[in-house]
């Protein structure tokens, strides 16, 4: 197996840098080999890019590519949006020559060449297929005794004709990772749907995207859980801060904590929350973390 | 110059090719059932996977934009018809036609200008900093050669020029 590049993305170190620090964090906890990706760019996002322009899409994908190739290294994705972009694009480069052949001669004004001899992994597919729960489960310092939901998204597994990661309707993959930590993976309605954001829905048409976030979200409620847990930062965002929206907008408050997996993963491997980028100045985060030490100390 | 009728008979080619998958459909209704997107908003997929290839109007409607892109109707689809790849592909022919949400546009604008659809901001810099990572990550923020190269990649596929047009079919004065 080669080396990881860390693939970043937007999002995760614009918006979310806890996240890029957790996920450092775990993966030199892990042992696993994993280096920065320097000069990567937006990976482009699936949601307008694609829908804009496919070899606008894929040629910068393309230079993304190259340059973990560059490296001998297959790239790591923390993001399902860049999961599905590079991951995507990465198999029409490897499968369609005349795709990859049209890339090329845009990749030549800038003196590169993508070749197609790498894999795209998302971090989630990554543990569970290289580590697996219980090798995950020995390195846990730290029982989590929460009750969890589990938010896939979308884009981690579907198409599932090119993902391969099994059927979408009831997977159990994640779920797994997030039990070997201590804690309980809650079954709750609506599991595999949608948090609203993908597609360019968020950023075109907010009201109708938070619509969705809010059934989502009255589903997690019900369940009574202390955290919902995605792999995505997008989901992330729009299941966080959509809470302050809904608030605002539709006077419904929920108050519920959401983590990144690498931040759940980062607490159980013993890391302080301030380090993971959980935000405990505020009162639901401060909540969950009471939570987690009162279980410690019981 | 070609006159509007041939310029209509182009773009409808070019729908019908790209929706000859949607043929198959037998407007059984899985898909509307299974988007969650249509349980909240106007999308009925149904309606549209029925009229993909056979009007041009397609090109203006507001539900092509509604959609998240979930996949769950292409999943379900029990004659396996592409549908969220084909809406993908009519989107872009609705793009290149100038109908573009000023919102994507401005998404599009940060990708032109800063090699990321969300860039780093002053409150994100200061976060970064107190977490104890480098004020700029390890992308193009940092690396203004790698910048440069997406921006003559950006200007090779003439993406600038695609997001400058507008409906009328005119690019508009930036001026």
């Amino acid at each position: 197996m080669k080396g990881l590049s860390l693939f970043l993305g937007c999002l995760v170190p614009n918006r979310y840098p806890g996240i890029e620090l957790a996920t450092k964090l775990c993966l030199a906890k892990l042992d696993i080999d994993c280096t920065d990706l320097p000069g990567a760019s937006c990976c482009p996002a699936p949601g307008v890019f694609r829908s804009f322009d496919r070899t606008t899409w894929l040629t910068l994908a393309s230079r993304n590519i190259v340059l973990s190739e560059q490296m001998e290294r297959d790239m790591l994705t923390i993001c399902n949006g860049c999961f599905s972009t590079l991951a995507d694009a990465n198999h029409s480069i490897k499968e369609d020559d005349s795709a990859k052949e049209k890339v090329n001669e845009h990749l030549e004004k800038i003196g590169k060449e993508v070749k197609g001899n790498i894999d795209v992994r998302h971090i989630i597919e990554f543990l569970y297929e290289e580590y697996g729960p219980e090798k995950i489960a020995s390195y846990v310092e730290r029982q989590l005794d929460i009750r969890v939901a589990v938010h896939y998204g979308c884009h981690l597994i579907k198409p599932t004709k090119d993902r391969g990661l099994g059927n979408f309707e009831r997977p159990t993959f994640f779920d797994e990772l997030v039990t070997a930590l201590g804690a309980t993976s809650v079954e709750y309605p609506d599991k595999m749907a949608c948090c609203g954001a993908g597609g360019g829905v968020r950023s075109s048409m907010k009201d109708r995207s938070l619509k969705m976030t809010e059934a989502k979200l009255s589903r997690i409620k019900e369940a009574e859980v202390d955290c919902i847990v995605n792999s995505c930062p997008f989901c992330h965002m729009q299941l966080d801060e959509g809470q302050s929206d809904i608030k605002e907008q539709m006077e419904i408050e929920y108050e519920i904590p959401v983590l990144h997996y690498t931040q759940l993963l980062g607490l159980a491997l013993g890391f302080p929350a301030e380090m993971l980028g959980i935000d405990t100045d505020i009162e639901k985060n401060k909540k969950f973390m009471n939570l987690l030490d009162a279980g410690m100390e019981s | 110059m070609k006159d509007i009728k041939e310029v209509e008979t182009g773009i409808l080619d070019e729908l019908k090719n790209t929706s000859i998958d949607a043929s198959k459909c037998m407007q059984c209704g899985v898909c509307s059932a299974s988007c969650p997107s249509g349980r909240h908003t106007t999308l009925n997929i149904r309606k549209l996977v029925r009229i993909a290839g056979k009007t041009t109007d397609i090109l203006s409607s507001e539900e092509l934009w509604m959609c998240t892109t979930c996949y769950n109707c292409q999943e379900r689809c029990p004659r396996n018809i592409n549908i969220v790849d084909i809406l993908l592909d009519i989107r872009a022919i609705s793009v290149h036609q100038g109908f573009i949400h000023p919102e994507h546009r401005a998404v599009c604008e940060m990708l032109l200008e800063y090699g990321h659809a969300v860039p780093i901001n002053e409150k994100n810099r200061k976060k970064r900093v107190n977490l104890g990572l480098e004020e700029l990550p390890e992308t193009v923020h940092k690396y203004v050669d790698g910048l440069e190269e997406v921006k003559s990649l950006l200007a090779s596929c003439g993406f600038g020029k695609l997001i400058e047009h507008t409906e009328s079919g005119v690019t508009e004065d930036k001026t």
